[in-house]
C-alpha cells in the first residue's frame, strides 16, 4: 500500500537525505526502520507525510502519487495517516480529551461521533481519568498515550510514529509498544522508527536498517544489528 | 458548513481566553493604536470647528456714501441676497455706525470731541456680506462692483473693503487648505505608525504558536480550520479593545470637555462624543475587527506554507 520509488532526496546544507530507496510496505504490516541519527529515517518519514518533496523518484500511497497532491487538498490525504512524534507534540492549550476530539472536528465528524468516539480512545489508551488535564500536567507517556490517541481516532490507514519512545522510561516505553502492538493486530499497518533495541527484538516483526540514507538492510523478522 | 464555522468561532474564544495573557497583551496595543485613532478623529473635529468658526468671521463690507438713499441701500441688499454664493447680508445705517463708532471710542474723548465738532454724521451705510465660502468673495466683489448687475450702485458706493482685505483672506483660505491637508498626513502617519504596531503584535502572539499551527496541519486539519481560530480570536480582540477604547474616551472627553471649550470657541468635546457616539463606535469598532483580523490571517498565512 506504501511505495517508495527510487526516492533520492539531497539537501543543500549538509542535512541527511535519501539515495535510491526502494521500499515497497503491505497492508497490516509493522515495520521497524532503525538506524544512526542521521541515516535518513526522519526524511523518509518526511516524505511519506509530504511534508518535503523528494529530488527524484515518487512515492505511491495506494493508487496515489504523493507528491502530486496539490496543497490545498494535502490534509485530506493527511487524515489517512496518523503521526506520532517522539516530542508528542500536542496542542499545549488543549486539555487531553480537546487534543484528541481536534482530530475529528479537523475531519469534519459530527458532535455526536465525537462525543462517543472520544471517551472510548482515552479508555482505549488507558487516560481515561485524565481527559480533562491541559499536556504540562501530564508525564511523558501519559502524554505520548494522548498522541497515539488523537492518531488513531479517524481510523487511519497508517499509523506513522517517528521515535515514540525516544523521551520515555522503560516502562512507558514498553507500555506504548504493547498499544502499538494492538493497534496494529487490529489490522492498522505500523510505521516505527527507534534507536531501542528492546522494542525492535521483541517485537520480532520487519526491520529495515539505515545507513547513510540508504536501505542497508530488510528483513522479515528482524533483529536491531548495527 | 455551519458544525465547522460554529467549532472554529468556539476554538477562537477558547484559545483567546486560555492565552489570557498573549491576549491581555494584544489587546492593550491595540487599545492604544484604536485611541490614537480616536484621538485624532476628534483632534480633525476640532481643527475643523476651528477652522469653520474663523471663516465664519471673514466677510466684505460695501461702505456707501453719506447721501445714498437707504432704499437704494436696501435694493443692492435684497439684489446681493439672492446670490447662491451670499450666505447673508446685514446692513447698519449711517445712525447704527455713528453708535457703534461712539461706543467703540467711549474711553477716547479727543476723537469724541472731534466728532462732535463735526456736527453731522460723517459715516455711511454699510452692507456686511457672508459668502458660503471664502473663496467666493472675489465673484461677490465683481458683481458689485459692476453696475450693470445693480443699476446706480457704482454711485452710492464709495468703497469695498475687500480690496484692503484681500491678502489676508487669500492668506486664510491658503492656510485653512494647509492645514487640513497636513492634519491629514499627520492622521495618515500616526494612524500608519500604529497601525504597524498592532500587526506586530498580533503576529508575535501567532508566532508562538508555529508549532501548534505545524501539528494541527499534520493531524490532517484543513487551512482554513486551523486559521479560522486565530482570525475570530485577533477579532475578538479587536473588538474588546474599541470597546474599552469607547468607554475610556466617555470620561476624557467629559473631563476635556468641562475644562478646554472655552479655549476651543465653545467646542465641546464631550457633546461632540455623544452625538457621534455612533459614528466613533463603527470606526473604532471596523478598524479593531479589520487590524486584528487581517494581522491574524497574515501571520498565519506565513506559517501555513508547504
Amino acid at each position: 500500500m506504501i511505495y517508495f520509488d527510487r526516492v533520492t532526496k539531497t539537501y543543500r546544507d549538509g542535512t541527511p537525505g535519501l539515495e535510491d530507496v526502494t521500499i515497497s510496505i503491505q497492508p497490516k504490516e509493522f515495520v521497524s526502520i532503525v538506524g544512526h541519527s542521521g541515516a535518513g529515517k526522519t526524511t523518509l518519514l518526511k516524505m511519506l507525510l509530504a511534508e518535503d518533496k523528494p529530488t527524484s523518484g515518487n512515492v505511491y500511497f495506494e493508487e496515489l502519487d504523493v507528491h502530486a497532491v496539490p496543497k490545498h487538498s494535502l490534509h485530506h490525504y493527511r487524515r489517512k495517516i496518523g503521526m506520532v512524534f517522539q516530542d508528542f507534540r500536542l496542542i499545549p492549550n488543549k486539555t487531553a480529551y480537546e487534543n484528541i476530539a481536534f482530530a475529528m472536528e479537523a475531519a469534519g465528524r459530527t458532535d455526536e461521533e465525537i462525543a462517543l468516539d472520544v471517551p472510548y480512545i482515552l479508555d482505549l489508551v488507558d487516560i481515561g481519568n485524565k481527559g480533562g488535564h491541559f499536556p504540562h500536567q501530564l508525564s511523558g507517556g501519559e502524554q505520548q498515550r494522548v498522541a497515539i490517541g488523537r492518531a488513531i481516532v479517524n481510523q487511519p490507514d497508517v499509523i506513522v510514529a517517528d521515535e515514540p519512545t525516544g523521551n520515555l522510561d522503560p516502562v512507558n516505553t514498553y507500555e506504548i509498544v504493547e498499544i502499538l502492538k494492538k493497534i496494529n493486530e487490529l489490522g492498522t499497518t505500523v510505521i516505527i522508527t527507534t534507536h531501542n533495541k528492546g522494542v525492535v527484538d521483541a517485537m520480532g516483526k520487519r526491520v529495515i536498517t539505515m545507513e547513510r540514507g540508504r536501505i542497508a538492510r530488510d528483513d522479515a523478522h528482524g533483529q536491531y544489528i548495527l | 458548513m455551519f458544525t465547522s464555522f460554529k467549532r472554529i468561532f468556539s476554538a477562537g474564544a477558547t484559545a483567546f481566553s486560555r492565552n489570557a495573557l498573549v491576549s491581555f497583551a494584544t489587546v492593550l496595543i491595540m487599545t492604544a493604536t484604536l485611541t490614537i485613532i480616536a484621538t485624532l478623529m476628534l483632534l480633525s473635529a476640532i481643527l475643523s470647528n476651528t477652522l469653520a468658526s474663523i471663516e465664519d468671521k471673514v466677510d466684505i463690507n460695501v461702505y456707501f456714501t453719506t447721501t445714498a438713499q437707504e432704499s437704494d441701500i436696501l435694493s443692492v441688499k435684497s439684489a446681493l441676497e439672492k446670490q447662491s454664493d451670499v450666505a447673508a447680508v446685514t446692513y447698519t445705517s449711517s445712525e447704527q455706525a455713528l453708535a457703534e463708532f461712539r461706543a467703540r471710542h467711549a474711553d477716547d474723548q479727543l476723537t469724541l470731541q472731534a466728532l462732535d465738532q463735526l456736527g453731522e454724521n460723517p459715516l455711511g451705510a454699510s452692507l456686511a456680506i457672508k459668502a458660503t465660502d471664502p473663496s467666493k468673495y472675489a465673484g461677490i466683489v465683481n458683481y458689485i462692483s459692476n453696475d450693470s448687475n445693480i443699476p446706480g450702485s457704482s454711485s452710492i458706493i464709495e468703497r469695498v473693503n475687500y480690496y484692503q482685505n484681500k491678502s489676508v483672506i487669500d492668506r486664510l483660505t491658503q492656510a485653512i487648505g494647509t492645514t487640513q491637508k497636513a492634519g491629514f498626513a499627520i492622521v495618515l502617519i500616526f494612524a500608519i505608525a500604529s497601525v504597524i504596531i498592532a500587526f506586530a503584535t498580533v503576529r508575535l502572539a501567532i508566532y508562538s504558536a508555529r508549532d501548534e499551527i505545524a501539528v494541527m496541519r499534520l493531524v490532517g486539519a484543513s487551512n482554513m480550520f486551523i486559521r479560522g481560530p486565530f482570525i475570530v480570536a485577533g477579532i475578538i480582540g479587536g473588538v474588546l479593545s474599541a470597546l474599552i477604547t469607547l468607554i475610556i474616551l466617555a470620561p476624557a472627553t467629559w473631563y476635556a470637555g468641562k475644562h478646554i471649550a472655552t479655549w476651543l470657541g465653545g467646542f465641546n468635546l464631550f457633546s461632540y462624543y455623544t452625538s457621534h457616539f455612533v459614528l466613533l463606535f463603527v470606526v473604532l469598532v471596523g478598524s479593531g475587527i479589520l487590524l486584528g483580523g487581517i494581522a491574524a490571517y497574515v501571520a498565519v498565512r506565513r506559517y501555513l506554507r508547504i
